[in-house]
């Protein structure tokens, strides 16, 4: 007898209400165990958890606490990262100086020098002295909401907003884990029982920026949206415009989920029940230590180990010239006109395609884009970095753009690799990759063309 | 690898699991206190008594009735992948609710151990746990820990030693269901049997039938193959 023929066999012994008195039973005996087994000596409970909640998650106080969090979260990252950044660059900025001076008194071939100090030192240097100060900052401050027990009383906020688009509400949580890793957060999503919100949930979890992108949302947002600032309010400026992006990626986010449960994933959401654990005060030291030095850690290593040999890659191909042009240049004239339609132009479109692997890389390899272009110019502070974006026609709408194309584009290829698994299905996993690509044209493509249209650019 | 022992670790959300395995094997793996973020199965090392116990940190759940792929993660690894101990973690602050796991886990596999976690603040809100009348009902070691704090820990790793050597013996208390339930597994126990032998419990896999598991039947397909048993 097979296994199907006897599941066949039970199937016909079994009555629709036997799973209800497996579970009562469990609950029995839970009960039983309890009563044996447990003295309770104090009547008074601890109401400090419930207080809480009565703020947390009040329906007049919730979001707004939830947006100054958010708020709060991103100023200290921005205001905390700006010093220690650009004395990161300073120092390699000056670096660099005595690495050039070595090498002519080496006498290497001019080729040598190149290669390792304007691409690889510049491309790597540059990566840590940007991303290495935010993250510094971001991911011990966030691991403490995290471990304090904030996170889920976020899902429990947003619940009712998922619902409404057809999506399940636990989604809030897959998406917190999105803001760190996109491609760990496509995993964490086998939380979710129904296949169908769990796969809102995957193909649009990329709205949520990971924290390979923080580091290109910063840099441009400061260098460019709060130019005419400064000091403190500079930072608040800075600011308001990543909350402001942050809140636009989790409005698509909605959208896309609510056209998706309207259409290819049509269905209504199933009820479930969220456990809020109770606010535990996290080993503060331990959290800041392991977060900071694991997690800053790991991600810039992988940042260098993808951008060095990028670095090399994009410097060699600024080098070999077929006719007069170089290779870099017949790809970046290539994509041009269509990055120009965006807002954007050929250099941001091809670091994006470059960065596929890792969206660490992507300003880095347009930095290294930028500067193979014959003008050497020595990139000492971020003063030095607005200058050579201006130099190549930069204005705040091309800042904005690159932003928002970042915020909205496709998943990194560990992510789709991710949901290839997690979906086992070639179609969804496209569609992953198609629905945020062209999401991330329409929408600058529209501003970009708006504003030529009003005559504001 | 005589000397290597896999013990899984298995709980609710929230009950300190992945606090017990990072001080345990002092891996740093990101702790956060909400569902779903144990996303894959961490592995790490601890060495007690010349021996090696391999420890895997499943994905947190309330049950393992398979409703979600984070369940069906856990229950698949102790059902087929069979640890040697497999440490249920409870969260002393609410038993009753944990329980039903726990129960659900001696129904699928023979050496557990039932790991109560966060004594210290059960303590302070005037919980007392007599683990040795709970021993005592579930037939498996009970012991009380504070994963936070360290505490228990000698306990614990002696514990999963006695097992793996056999000093101790478990014998998980079988749940027993409402008489009609209990017919319908003695129907079906004995032709189960046949088809999976001892390597996984014939009164589980009924029970699982019964209730209408697909995921289990086409888990069992996978595994064990199309093999056909003369009637």
């Amino acid at each position: 007898m097979s296994i199907q023929q006897l599941y066949m066999e039970a199937q016909q012994l079994s009555s629709a209400k036997l799973r209800d008195d497996i579970v009562q039973q469990l609950y029995e005996r839970s009960h039983r165990l309890c009563s044996e087994g447990i003295k309770y000596t104090k009547s008074k409970r601890d109401t400090r958890t419930e207080k809480l909640d009565a703020i947390f998650t009040s329906p007049i106080f919730g979001f707004p606490i939830m947006l100054t969090m958010l708020g709060v979260l991103f100023y200290l990252t921005i205001a905390g990262a700006n010093i220690p950044s650009s004395m990161l660059a300073e120092f390699f900025g000056s670096m660099e100086k005595y690495l050039t001076a070595f090498f002519n008194f080496l006498n290497t071939p001019e080729w040598v020098h190149g290669v390792l100090v304007l691409g690889l030192y510049r491309g790597t240097t540059w990566v840590i002295s940007v991303m290495l100060p935010p993250m510094a900052i971001f991911f011990p401050t966030f691991a403490l909401l995290e471990n304090y027990g904030y996170l889920p009383r976020v899902a429990f906020n947003m619940d009712r907003l998922f619902k409404r688009v057809g999506a399940h509400g636990k989604q809030s949580l897959t998406m917190a884990m999105g803001f760190g890793c996109n491609a760990a957060a496509v995993i964490s999503t086998r939380i979710i029982e129904s296949p169908r919100e769990r796969m809102l949930a995957i193909l649009t979890n990329n709205f949520v920026p990971c924290n390979g992108r923080w580091g290109t949302l910063i840099v441009l947002a400061s260098l460019f949206m709060a130019a005419n600032f400064t000091g403190g309010l500079k930072s608040l400026v800075t600011t308001g415009v990543i909350v402001g992006i942050v809140m636009f990626g989790i409005i698509v986010t909605f959208f896309v989920s609510w056209v998706l449960s309207k259409t290819a994933l049509k269905g209504i959401p199933t009820h479930y029940t969220l456990e809020l654990p109770p606010y535990r005060k996290p080993k503060i030291f331990d959290t800041v230590v392991r977060s900071s030095l694991t997690k800053s850690w790991s991600v810039l290593m992988r940042a260098v180990k993808v951008a060095a040999p990028a670095a090399i890659l994009t410097w060699v191909f600024a080098n070999i010239f077929i006719g007069d042009t170089s290779i870099l240049m017949y790809a970046v004239e290539f994509l041009d006109p269509f990055g120009k339609l965006l807002g954007l132009d050929g250099y941001i479109m091809m670091a994006f395609i470059l960065g596929l692997p890792a969206n660490e890389i992507v300003l880095p390899i347009l930095l290294m884009g930028y500067l193979s272009t014959g003008s050497l110019t020595e990139v000492d502070s971020l003063v030095d970095l607005k200058q050579i974006f201006l130099d190549h026609g930069w204005t705040w709408l091309t800042a904005l753009n690159m932003m928002l194309f970042s915020l909205l584009h496709y998943p990194c290829g560990t992510t789709l690799l991710n949901i290839y698994k997690e979906t086992k299905s070639k179609k969804w996993t496209f569609l992953a990759f198609l629905i945020p690509t062209v999401i991330a044209i329409l929408v600058p493509l529209s501003i970009t063309q708006t504003v030529r249209f009003f005559g504001w650019m | 690898m005589g000397n290597s022992y896999r013990i899984a670790l298995a709980g609710n959300p929230n009950t300190g699991k992945s606090t017990l395995f990072n001080a345990l094997t002092g891996l740093r793996q990101h702790t956060g206190n909400w569902a779903g973020k144990t996303v894959s199965l961490a592995q790490g090392n601890v060495q007690y008594k010349g021996k090696t116990f391999n420890l895997i940190d499943l994905p947190g759940t309330y049950s393992l009735f398979s409703n979600s792929s984070d369940e069906e993660v856990a229950r698949n690894y102790i059902v087929f992948e069979k640890p040697d101990v497999t440490v249920v973690v409870l969260d002393a602050t609410s038993l009753e609710r944990n329980f039903n796991l726990a129960l659900q886990v001696l129904e699928m596999t023979k050496n557990v151990i039932i790991c109560i976690n966060l004594i210290d603040v059960a303590e302070k809100q005037g919980i007392n746990i007599n683990e040795r009348i709970l021993t005592n009902r579930l037939g498996v070691p009970v012991i009380k820990i504070s994963a936070r704090n360290k505490k228990g820990f000698p306990m614990l790793l002696d514990t999963i030693e006695r097992i793996v050597t056999g000093a101790i013996e478990c014998q998980p208390v079988q749940m027993t269901y409402p008489d009609d339930i209990e017919e319908q597994i003695k129907k079906i126990e004995p032709k189960v049997f046949e088809l999976v032998g001892n390597q996984l419990s014939a009164r589980w896999v009924s029970l699982r039938l019964l209730d209408g598991d697909e995921r289990l039947l086409n888990e069992i397909n996978q595994r064990f193959g199309q093999k056909e048993v003369a009637e």
